[in-house]
């Protein structure tokens, strides 16, 4: 044993030579079925997490057009109040857990190492367990629904509506379940956020210089972490007040039906921000190319970040000004929850400068992104409107906020991942997607989004309560109801049209080279698709645009940004750990390799789940033992993860 | 161009104590988890302000400290044991590691068989009140987290009699060792809530 | 001031849609109606900017086009961060004068101005609203369902919760929401100036029919008021014939659920039918109180209603016409 196992000088060299098929070597997945269950790869788990979640984003339109066309008339008989009441909660549960956070999660799981130069996630295993609970998450609750037994009161499941006394079937059960282990994966995967960006950003690459996706997702997932115990409990408790007799939510045995609702806003709230601050962060970090500047207040914009999710934490009773709470705690979260629009005020503003002082291209992604901007804003004075307390009694439970809450999903999550799909999907595949469609493909979104979800203020200042499986002709609403499944209709078109789009371009698109739109982050620096083992040499990074430094910084600026030049990492899997803030080199990280066992955890953790679900205590405890079984042989300290002293050193003292 | 970039001193190589990537996922499933018992201690506070069939909330008067006391002081002692463990390693002390290990997996399995005991004898029921449901699940999710702990002290007793670790490589201990500090630290926030409020007149 | 005055704007459709909250009808609803003006034309005219602003923005000096892989000219980028400054600055202005007139008018209607001429309980369950009138004399408390009579110009208190799930009480023309929860008592008021029926729903999800949970505010000048009050206080005069068999037959098949105030029904699961025919509307304001509707929801309720507590009734023909005889005496 010599001190070089422990530590060593890393060798610099320039790209080219050997060393590309050293690295695919070492870093490749094995081939057939056995790699593809195995992967670790960030790579695959983001196309992964990103094709599951465009599934399940089809899935919950489906439902959705199913009851818009109930809705499209007043005394429609098309869905009974029980299909109706699953199918409206199908689609609020599917489109904001199963879609519009796990599709942020694959762009960056896909993206973060490539944007911080590093080779992997920090815990790419984690990675992996965490798509495959989503997946199983998304099955399981999924399945549930297709037996007959969807949830079927509404996303946030209130009490007592929710409790055994008014729901007596299985429907809540699986629901809280399904979302339990969701909870698990959203977890794990904000853990591995995190602590990627404090440990794998290339050297140089400060914390004022990541790209503000990096931002978006990281302040997510730092948020994630300290809210999703809250709603994870929050359904635990519901199973038990189900299934084992307790009494957290039972009123009539001194329990509370508010209890509820505080756990599940101090959740859901800061989880609307979490599923909407990344696609801000791709807006900020795509818009900017097509205006050929970068990015006007970059500081601004990351702090404004940082901001709202802070604030974020502080206005979860506007959800529930309605329940009788005193004036003066109303005043203050009115206060915050007005407030709160400052930080985005900062984005629109950014993005607006960006623009104005830029020189606009008018590519597919653009549109999508700078329509983004107008969607915000719509979004975003509706939600200014509800912060209002006396205004949000009235608004409260109508088609107002229907339109808030779809204009900020929609608005800030759907068209910036459409965007950011034409803008890094000749990255991810080394294809252009096709322009023309691509025009097609955006304007009937937009038009359908607005014909569709506009309408919806309307109804709603007319007093449609949401949640109604139908209505009496003599309210008012018919005509406006019309033109929004209309609406809809056409936007689900143009949802087609990017789905064939993607489809058509994935074997006939233009080929894209590394870098077709002439971006300045990192991953633009590596070919099209990149190697498996992202970056043949690591970065060193100089600026927050290392490919555009040429042309935009002084040319006898010393400080410049290397990408095909610096340190060689190939004894094996390894990445470069640096520290938290300035990042220096700190340490050499060995990476795992393929494995089995996240997908193992996750099956077991989903037989846990069956367990309780059919409160079988043997299917519980037999699960229990295969979780402990995999964690063990998951945490086995490893030689090659240079986990153990090696066996020579056992018996001496290392110096 | 590379000069700029060279590295004149060595990098360490592996999971490295405070460097291991494991060590910081640790520290915010720590997070994570802690919040976890923020919100189960909101409940518990929350419920406690709600209107109550008197003398239901605590079930029974103020818990007795009787056994509570001591059980506390035990798991606290298996927190010291096991961070006389870590500095063993640090200090290359194998046969400190298995041992303070050992003796903090001891006295964590004490810690929760006189819980199970106190459970045992509580003289109502999971589902009786309120009350009653919030002692048996709050403390529930501790033991379980003790449980946990102790089959971590376990493995990591085990994998340090075989010697895999060394005063260079240890950072599984210290991972381990971080999770078990946050569980015995958040008792002291359970055992404050359940023991020490009642008697602090926090009474329905 | 009337809120009417600023309905100038509003077309006529909107204003007959009978939920419409941008007009409002009292007190407790006018300050209201204001403050949604304000931030309604505050949230237009933001959008409105911010899209010249983009408009103005993509068009003014747009790029050439783009070629695929070409390294083309950046422009420096020192400039634009005064549009963050003044933009925030603007916008902070706006936010903080929004949340001093909320809170303003949150003071404002927190509490009625003037005391409370009667105080009604109303317990939401599903799918109907049951409305208690508390009176200090317990010879003078009543129960009715699904239409709650006020006098105009005095504010009204009214205490809810909620008799099995949750519940939100709305009458968007008199005032915002406010939830029934079980175990909990909320206190709210509502006023309105002029008479009028005012239509109301419940707005929390509550299950099945929370589409077909309606009711109605009567508002009534005070004397027709009293008179309301006086004759839901009589008992019902003695019936014959058909509605004598009706009554047994209804006391037998429907008094288990149902309540008439003088007579042997005492059920309490469904809503107190004593004077039914006063109200305007039967179900939950899902129907006009006609004679036709009422022998469709008596003799079917399943279809009009479906998932609703109340079953089709297991009666004969005969025995159905007679009950709808005998309700139809409830006046």
């Amino acid at each position: 044993m010599t001190a070089s196992d422990y530590e060593r000088v890393p060798s610099v060299a320039v790209a080219g030579g050997g060393l590309p098929d050293r690295l695919r070597r070492i870093w490749e997945t094995a081939p057939g079925l056995y790699g593809w269950l195995a992967t670790v790869d960030h790579k695959e788990i983001g196309i992964r997490y990103i094709i599951t979640a465009f599934a399940f984003l089809i899935a919950g339109g489906v439902e959705a057009l199913i009851f818009r066309l109930q809705l499209s008339w007043s005394n429609m008989t098309l869905l009974s109040p029980e299909q109706y009441d699953q199918l409206f909660t199908m689609h609020g549960m599917t489109m904001i857990f199963l879609y519009a956070g796990p599709v942020l999660s694959g762009f960056s799981n896909y993206l973060w190492p490539l944007l911080l130069g590093a080779r992997d996630m920090a815990l790419p295993r984690l990675n992996a367990i965490s798509y495959w609970i989503y997946l199983c998450a998304g099955i399981f609750l999924y399945a549930a629904f297709a037996i007959g037994f969807g949830p079927n009161v509404g996303w946030f499941n209130y009490v007592p509506l929710a409790a055994r006394a008014y729901n007596n079937g299985p429907n809540i059960d699986l629901y809280s379940l399904g979302m339990i282990l969701l909870g698990v994966s959203t977890t794990v995967g904000s853990i591995n956020f995190i602590v990627t960006f404090l440990r794998l950003r290339a050297p140089g690459m400060s914390i004022n210089r990541v790209p503000i996706l990096i931002w978006g997702t990281l302040t997510a997932s730092a948020a994630n972490i300290f809210a999703i115990p809250a709603v994870s409990l929050a359904f635990f408790l519901l199973w038990m007040d189900r299934n084992l007799g307790t009494h957290f939510f039972d009123v009539t045995a001194g329990g509370s039906a508010l209890l509820w609702q505080h756990l599940f806003w101090m959740f859901g709230h800061p989880w609307v921000y979490a599923i909407v601050l990344p696609a801000m962060g791709m807006v900020s970090d795509g818009l900017p190319v097509f205006c050929r500047r970068p990015l006007v207040g970059y500081t601004v914009v990351a702090l404004a970040t940082v901001a709202t999710m802070v604030l974020g934490f502080g206005v979860w009773v506007h959800h529930m000004f309605a329940t009788g709470l005193p004036g003066v705690s109303l005043s203050f979260f009115s206060a915050a929850s007005i407030i709160i629009a400052l930080p985005s005020a900062v984005g629109v503003f950014a993005w607006l400068a960006t623009i104005w002082t830029g020189r606009p291209v008018f590519t597919t992604p653009f549109l999508f992104f700078a329509s983004f901007i107008i969607l915000f804003t719509i979004g975003g004075v509706s939600g200014y409107m509800t912060g209002s307390v006396p205004v949000d009694w009235q608004l409260t439970d109508t088609y107002f906020v229907v339109a808030h809450l779809h204009y900020v999903l929609i608005g800030i999550n759907v068209f910036p991942v459409v965007g950011a799909t034409y803008f890094w999907f000749p990255k991810m595949t080394g294809r252009m997607m096709d322009e023309r469609l691509g025009r097609w493909n955006f304007w009937t979104m937009f038009v359908g989004f607005n014909l569709g979800f506009f309408p919806m203020h309307v109804s709603g200042l007319l007093g449609m309560p949401r949640r109604i499986y139908t209505y009496s002709e003599g309210m008012g609403w018919d005509w406006v109801n019309l033109v929004t499944t209309a609406g809809t209709f056409l936007f689900a078109a143009g949802v087609l049209i990017f789905i064939w789009n993607v489809v058509r371009s994935l074997g006939r698109g233009a080929p894209a080279g590394d870098n077709p739109w002439d971006a300045p982050t990192l991953e633009w620096a590596t070919t099209s698709p990149p190697p498996v083992y992202n970056f043949e040499i690591i970065p060193t990074v100089a600026s927050r645009h290392p490919l555009w430094e040429d042309r935009l910084d002084r040319a006898n600026d010393e400080e410049r940004s290397h990408v095909g030049a610096g340190l060689v990492l190939d004894h094996g899997r390894e990445a470069l750990g640096t520290t938290a803030l300035d990042a220096r080199p700190d340490v050499i990280l060995k990476m795992p390799g393929d494995t089995l066992v996240p997908l193992l955890l996750a099956l077991s953790m989903t037989l846990l789940a069956i367990g309780l679900a059919l409160v079988n205590w043997w299917v519980v405890v037999v699960a229990g033992g295969f979780i402990a079984s995999c964690i063990m042989a998951w945490l086995w300290p490893e030689a090659a993860l240079g986990e153990t002293a090696e066996p020579a050193s056992r018996e001496t003292r290392n110096g | 161009m590379a000069e700029r970039i060279r590295l004149k001193t060595s990098l360490p190589v592996g999971a490295m104590d405070m460097r291991a990537s494991g060590w910081w996922a640790m520290i915010f499933t720590v997070f994570t988890e802690a919040s976890l018992f923020a919100y189960l201690l909101f409940t518990y506070y929350y419920l406690a302000v709600q209107p109550h069939v008197p003398g239901t909330f605590p079930e029974g008067g103020a818990p007795s400290l009787a056994l509570a006391l001591p059980d506390t002081i035990v798991l606290l002692a298996s927190s010291v044991a096991v961070g006389w463990a870590q500095l063993g390693i640090e200090h290359g002390s194998r046969w400190r590691l298995t041992a303070g290990l050992g003796t903090g997996a001891a006295l964590g399995v004490i810690f929760l068989v006189v819980q199970a005991y106190e459970w045992a004898t509580k003289p109502f029921g999971l589902s009786s009140t309120p009350y009653s449901s919030l002692y048996y699940v709050i403390t529930g999710f501790h033991m379980a987290h003790v449980i946990v702990g102790v089959l971590m002290l376990l493995a990591l007793t085990w994998w340090s009699a075989m010697g895999y670790f060394n005063s260079r490589r240890f950072a599984h201990i210290h991972i381990g060792a971080l999770y078990w500090h946050f569980v015995d630290a958040v008792w002291i926030a359970v055992f404050f809530t359940f023991y020490i409020t009642p008697l602090l007149g926090l009474k329905a | 001031m009337s809120a009417t005055a600023i309905l100038v704007g509003m077309p006529a459709w909107a204003q007959a849609a009978p939920l419409q909250y941008l007009s409002g009808a009292g007190a407790k609803a006018t300050p209201v109606v204001w403050l949604t003006w304000g931030v309604l034309l505050i949230a237009i005219a933001v959008v409105m900017v911010i899209a010249a602003l983009l408009v103005g923005a993509i068009w003014h000096r747009p790029g050439t086009g783009w070629t695929p892989g070409e390294r083309g000219v950046l422009l420096p980028h020192d400039s634009g961060l005064n549009w963050i400054w003044i933009g925030v600055g603007v916008s902070a202005l706006v936010l903080l004068c929004s949340v001093v007139w909320t809170i303003k008018v949150l003071a404002e209607i927190e509490g009625p101005s003037a005391r409370t001429a009667v105080t009604i309980e109303v317990t939401g369950r599903q799918w109907w609203w049951q409305v208690r009138y508390l009176d200090d004399d317990p010879a003078r408390q009543f129960t009715t369902a699904n239409e709650i009579h006020i006098p105009t110009g005095v504010p009204v208190r009214l205490r809810l919760t909620g008799g099995d799930v949750i519940h939100s009480f709305w009458v968007p023309r008199l005032a915002g929401k406010m939830d029934a929860i079980p175990g909990q008592t909320n206190e709210t008021w509502i006023e309105a100036d002029a008479p009028g029926t005012y239509r109301g729903q419940c707005t929390e999800y509550c299950g099945l029919e929370h589409a077909r949970m309606g009711f109605e505010v009567v508002a009534q000048t005070p004397a027709d008021f009293r008179k309301w009050r006086a004759r839901q206080l009589a008992l019902p005069s003695p019936v014959q014939g058909n509605a004598l068999a009706g009554q047994q037959d209804f006391v037998a098949h429907c008094g288990g659920c149902h309540r008439v105030r003088g007579t042997d029904a005492n059920g309490a699961l469904g809503p107190d039918l004593s004077h039914l025919m006063l109200r305007t509307t039967l179900a939950s304001a899902t129907l006009a109180n006609t004679k036709a509707n009422l022998a469709r929801w008596v003799s079917d309720p399943q279809s009009l209603k479906p998932g609703s507590l109340m079953p089709a009734p297991e009666l004969s023909q005969s025995e159905l016409a007679d009950v709808l005889a005998y309700l139809r005496t409830l006046d």
